[in-house]
């Protein structure tokens, strides 16, 4: 198993470790509901020193960037950030991402742990079997580490480490400085829908920035924070996790990730198979159920109307918030629009849900 | 990591606490530890015939679902209906406040097959 260069402090600080896309990576230190409520309340400390970073850069970075995204490049300036994915021909995603503008002709992808080769060699391909040739793919994964301090509290306790003022940062852009006299890629972005940073600095000064942030935040009650609070963060805020609502099989117009395909921009990869869907009409949508009833819906448990099975969950969970199990179900489209009660399947039990407007929370 | 005297243990992390006939049931500290922050159980229903080694209901934490498994054979003579309104107990208080049942036992020979605290405990740290 491949280990981030904070491994040896999660396992200090008594993290429970587990197995996370070939990576062994901290599930919970305290407590997966003390953690998420930590994040929602004051803030958190989460490594993603796992998720890969790839450089796209050179004269003809900006036009292979349109060609492989679904988003609209052209749209953004230079210390911007946009979220994105990269599809197949056929309309399904290869993975979901967060570009980086340094400059017009310097990008740099963040993309997820698990898909890091399979995602380089994608490009590569593309680049090969393309007309593009004047611009660099580089891999550097191995070069970054990556920490998200992520909550209400999160741009007081950055300010007392930095002397770039992180007011001035708005969400979905960066800036380049030093935190704690570490060179670090300060981004306002983050997977828990709090206020938050991505923090990027050199793989051998994580240890260092990990601390520094600790050190700082503790005393306004900063924890370390681990995947399972990752987890049910992302979820009460209905945002798509790759491998669940994002997958070669799921088209991003049936995950509610229209907003993110720019159908209109020119040609892209995978363009011509989702204007098709659309111009057809979409068979599934991704929606939000919660549970009237109690019980945890869990991915893969089936949607029921009628006793038919009209789909499945693709993300479920007990919400730490709401005290309810709550879920991302794809379920037929006219399902979907209607009205008909619905449950979920868990194990014996059909348990009664209702139809939300997302986000959950 | 506290395991009472008093309990008999099985290699599924189950307790049983003998009083005469009824025993009660619930799960050890370890197993509380191993689920993290508990969100719901689903037990059976008064008058329900257990049997040793057979799944009788479920214990979810936000990350896991877990079967639990009956150490002994008996019907169900008391539910404790605390626990679908506060899971959380069995993380607070496994061996108290987060019993789960209690069963008139129908084979009373099939305690000999548990564990006691010492043997539970070094079963754990080989685990």
């Amino acid at each position: 198993m491949k280990k981030t260069v904070l491994n040896q402090l999660h396992h200090q600080a008594g993290a429970r470790m587990v197995e996370f896309g070939g990576w062994e990576m901290p599930v919970q230190y305290a407590g997966v509901i003390a953690e998420h409520m930590a994040v929602r309340e004051a803030a958190g400390l989460f490594d993603v020193s796992h998720m890969g970073e790839i450089e796209v850069s050179g004269p003809q970075a900006f036009d292979f960037l349109q060609y492989a995204t679904t988003n609209d490049v052209a749209g953004l300036v230079d210390g911007q950030v946009q979220y994105t994915a990269l599809c197949y021909p056929s309309g399904g995603v290869v993975d979901d991402l967060t570009l980086y503008r340094f400059a017009a002709d310097n990008y740099l992808l963040c993309v997820n742990a698990a898909n890091i080769d399979k995602d380089f060699a994608w490009l590569q391909s593309l680049l090969a079997d393309s007309d593009f040739s004047d611009l660099r793919l580089i891999n550097r994964s191995a070069e970054y580490a990556q920490i998200a301090l992520q909550g209400p509290l999160s741009e007081s306790i950055l300010a007392e480490l930095t002397d770039t003022d992180p007011g001035t940062i708005k969400y979905y852009h960066f800036a380049e400085g030093e935190v704690a006299g570490i060179p670090t890629i300060i981004s306002r972005t983050g997977y828990t829908g709090e206020d938050g940073f991505e923090c990027y600095c050199p793989a051998a000064e994580g240890v260092s920035l990990w601390q520094a942030l600790m050190d700082a935040g503790t005393p306004s009650g900063l924890v370390p924070t681990g995947l399972g609070a990752r987890d049910t963060l992302r979820l009460e805020k209905a945002y798509a996790l790759y491998g669940h609502e994002i997958t070669a099989e799921i088209l991003p117009l049936e995950a509610r990730l229209a907003w993110i395909v720019k159908l209109n921009k020119g040609d892209f990869v995978g363009r011509r198979a989702l204007l098709e869907a659309k111009e057809a009409g979409l068979k599934r949508k991704l929606i939000g159920l919660k549970l009237t009833e109690p019980g945890v819906p869990r991915e893969s448990y089936p949607v029921l109307c009628d006793g038919c099975e009209v789909g499945y969950v693709s993300s479920g969970t007990m919400s730490p918030c709401l005290r309810q199990g709550i879920a991302l179900v794809l379920v037929e489209a006219e399902i979907a629009d209607g009205t008909q009660p619905l449950q979920i399947g868990i194990r014996k039990r059909h348990v009664a849900a209702e139809r939300v407007k997302l986000p959950f929370v | 990591m506290d395991f009472p005297e008093e309990l008999k243990y099985t290699e599924e992390h189950e307790w049983v606490l003998v009083e005469g006939e009824i025993a009660t049931i619930g799960i050890t500290e370890f197993a509380q530890d191993q689920l993290g922050d508990v969100v719901f159980a689903e037990l059976p229903e008064v008058g329900d015939e257990l049997v040793a080694g057979k799944t009788f209901g479920v214990v979810e934490s936000v990350k896991a679902v877990s079967d639990i498994y009956s150490p002994v054979s008996g019907e169900v003579v008391e539910i404790n209906d605390e626990l679908p309104d506060e899971p959380e107990v069995l993380n607070t208080s496994p061996y108290e406040d987060g019993w789960m049942l209690k069963l008139r036992l129908s084979n009373p020979d099939e305690l000999d097959a548990l564990m006691d605290a010492a043997a539970y405990q070094e079963f754990i740290e080989q685990d």
